[in-house]
């Protein structure tokens, strides 16, 4: 939140005040639960699950459950736990999120300070392919896909997650350097200063902020996504999110509630340190992502 | 320097020159080629696919109009869409009402403003699949907060609806309320900050209640941001795919059923692949209808940006 500093003239009364406050701290409540619940019950042992009350303390603390789901749980037909799909998600995540941002730090610059005619086309176009639902890109992804031998594996998969996050990084840094001056790289050009060399020497090194809200938006859109990991990565390039799904659906054998607990807070984890670390950029992204212009 | 050599210097600087001009289109040019086809290029493959008469694989005869006549025919891509239309209103109304009223309340000078905030936004850095794990257990009647209930002496409360085939649709509201709730709540509180105080100070002095403070010229002030909320939460209804397949995997029967999972099973485990295009056509024109004319008008305001 950018100007989050003045709160309202608005005066309330001691009794409408008591009953805000108690309105707040029931949503906090509301919003809270099931994280609790997940990490009270993902400490018990079973038995204290299915015979006990989801809102009452372990009484035999054990971090077995969260053994099992890291390394021996049974995902699919392999019980490797979630470790390797762990891997298999910065693997993916880090380049897509690196090749992503650079090209729309490029991409921004270009269409902010190089303009050309069509400019707004282009940026156009981008800007609806960050809304487009991913089912009509689906069937010719698959093909594609198939047809350049990356079906099933890591390559295929951040391929596809940095064209589709193209549009997003592109619309950050296209904002971010509409509001810096144009005057300063005109200087910079008729002191002689090329293309690459402006973006190196003046816009890189104001681009801290922006880089952060970019990265962690497509850092949490990327670790999160499902679609394209249940549709393209296959078995061996499988991320976090389908593994986690494929061990809760799972029909065969006893439902082992505290390893999916577990396992849930470990798929949320990664994104979940960002966000409480990185708040602030975390918020700013989103808004920047509502409003355009 | 020689005259010979003046033409060959001019010319190197020419090249330079000309270079400058193309460098910045040759930079932006892989970007654009994959947008146009891996974006437009693929909506023209899925478009043209779904007049033909595919099924496992990708065939080229041309059927018309038929797969779009087969899926309105279906009982199944109607529950999917009355699903969804039950689905995305409840979820746009709840989550607007829910973030206007928190982000109203919040800026009433709350003294752990930052803490709130930080608990009411955390679930949207969240996967749909932890979400729709979190809250499959806790709906459970078995183990859930049914369960909770009974163990806590309140015998005949019932709380089964994710079991229950009219029900299930409004567990999907829900958890996709608890995800999203606090994102719309920071929209609006971003809107409430921009508001300039001495009008609100003004009206007070004209005697106004806190009620209509907030009728008459608060909220009326927040459009923009009733426009951005509606935009982003209808765009995201028509997409969900992963909070069902995580929540009730389309069930019980086909009771949670939604367009994107329908189209989902059509293409890729019915081998319906003509039927699946055809019913992704319809969910991308659904989106284009809402985001095309936020987009245009954004960029019209922007116009000298």
């Amino acid at each position: 939140m950018s100007v989050a500093t003045q709160t309202t003239a608005v005066r309330t009364g001691r009794i409408g005040r008591a009953l805000i406050v108690t309105v707040l701290i029931f949503f906090a409540l509301f919003y809270l639960l099931p994280l609790g619940v997940m990490l009270i019950n993902s400490l018990k042992p079973l038995p204290e699950i299915t015979g006990g009350n989801m809102m009452a303390l372990p009484r035999e603390p054990t971090l077995d459950p969260w053994r099992s789901a890291w390394s021996t749980a049974q995902i699919g037909v392999q019980a490797t736990g979630l470790k390797p799909y762990f891997l298999n998600s910065i693997l993916m995540v880090v380049p897509a999120v690196a090749i992503s941002t650079m090209l729309g730090a490029l991409n921004g610059y270009v269409l902010t300070k190089w303009r050309f005619p069509g400019h707004r086309w282009v940026f156009g176009l981008l800007l609806f392919s960050c809304f487009i639902p991913f089912q009509i890109v689906l069937i010719p992804m698959a093909r594609l896909l198939g047809l350049m031998g990356l079906a099933g594996s890591l390559p295929g998969l951040i391929l596809v997650h940095v064209v589709y996050g193209i549009g997003f990084s592109t619309l950050y840094f296209r904002n971010y350097y509409a509001a810096f001056p144009t005057e300063l790289v005109r200087a910079a050009m008729i002191d002689g200063a090329g293309f690459f060399r402006i973006f190196w020497r003046i816009m890189l090194p104001v681009s801290g902020p922006i880089a952060v809200v970019c990265i962690i938006w497509q850092f949490t859109n990327i670790w999160n996504d499902f679609l394209f990991g249940v549709s393209f990565a296959g078995l061996d390039a499988m991320p976090m999110t389908v593994a986690l799904n494929n061990l809760v659906q799972s029909s065969t054998g006893v439902r082992e509630y505290n390893v999916h607990f577990a396992a849930a807070i470990l798929a949320a984890l990664p994104t979940l340190l960002v966000y409480i670390v990185a708040g602030r950029y975390f918020v700013r992204g989103l808004m920047a992502g509502s409003v355009k212009g | 320097m020689s005259a010979e050599a003046m033409p060959a210097a001019t010319s190197r600087a020419d090249l330079r020159g000309r270079l400058q001009d193309w460098l910045p289109r040759l930079v932006l040019s892989p970007s654009v080629a994959a947008m146009l086809v891996f974006v437009y290029g693929f909506i023209a493959y899925s478009v043209f696919l779904s007049f033909t008469g595919s099924k496992m694989l990708p065939s080229y005869d041309w059927v018309g109009f038929d797969n779009y006549r087969r899926l309105f025919g279906l009982s199944a891509w109607t529950t999917a869409l009355v699903n969804l239309g039950i689905f995305a209103s409840l979820y746009i109304l709840i989550s607007i009402a829910i973030g206007l009223m928190l982000a109203i309340f919040l800026d009433q000078k709350i003294r752990a403003e930052g803490t709130l905030r930080a608990i009411y936004l955390y679930p949207m850095a969240l996967s749909f699949i932890v979400t729709g794990t979190a809250w499959k257990w806790l709906l459970d009647p078995g183990i859930g907060i049914e369960n909770t209930m009974h163990l806590w002496g309140w015998e005949s409360f019932r709380f089964d609806w994710i079991k229950d085939r009219d029900m299930a649709i409004y567990t999907l509201v829900i958890a996709a309320v608890w995800q999203s709730s606090g994102f719309v709540m920071a929209m609006f509180l971003a809107g409430l900050r921009g508001i300039d105080n001495e009008i609100l100070k003004a009206a007070q002095i004209d005697g106004a209640s806190n009620l209509s403070l907030y009728r008459r010229i608060v909220i009326p002030m927040l459009r923009p941001a009733f426009l951005s909320a509606f935009v982003i939460l209808a765009h995201l209804a028509i997409k969900s795919y992963d909070l069902v397949i995580a929540l009730t995997g389309g069930g019980p029967g086909r009771a949670t059923e939604l367009p994107a999972t329908f189209m989902y099973s059509y293409t890729f485990t019915r081998n319906q692949m003509g039927v699946g295009a055809a019913s992704a056509v319809i969910m991308l024109m659904g989106v284009a209808s809402v985001i095309v004319p936020y987009i245009y008008a954004e960029m019209r305001q922007g116009e000298d940006r």
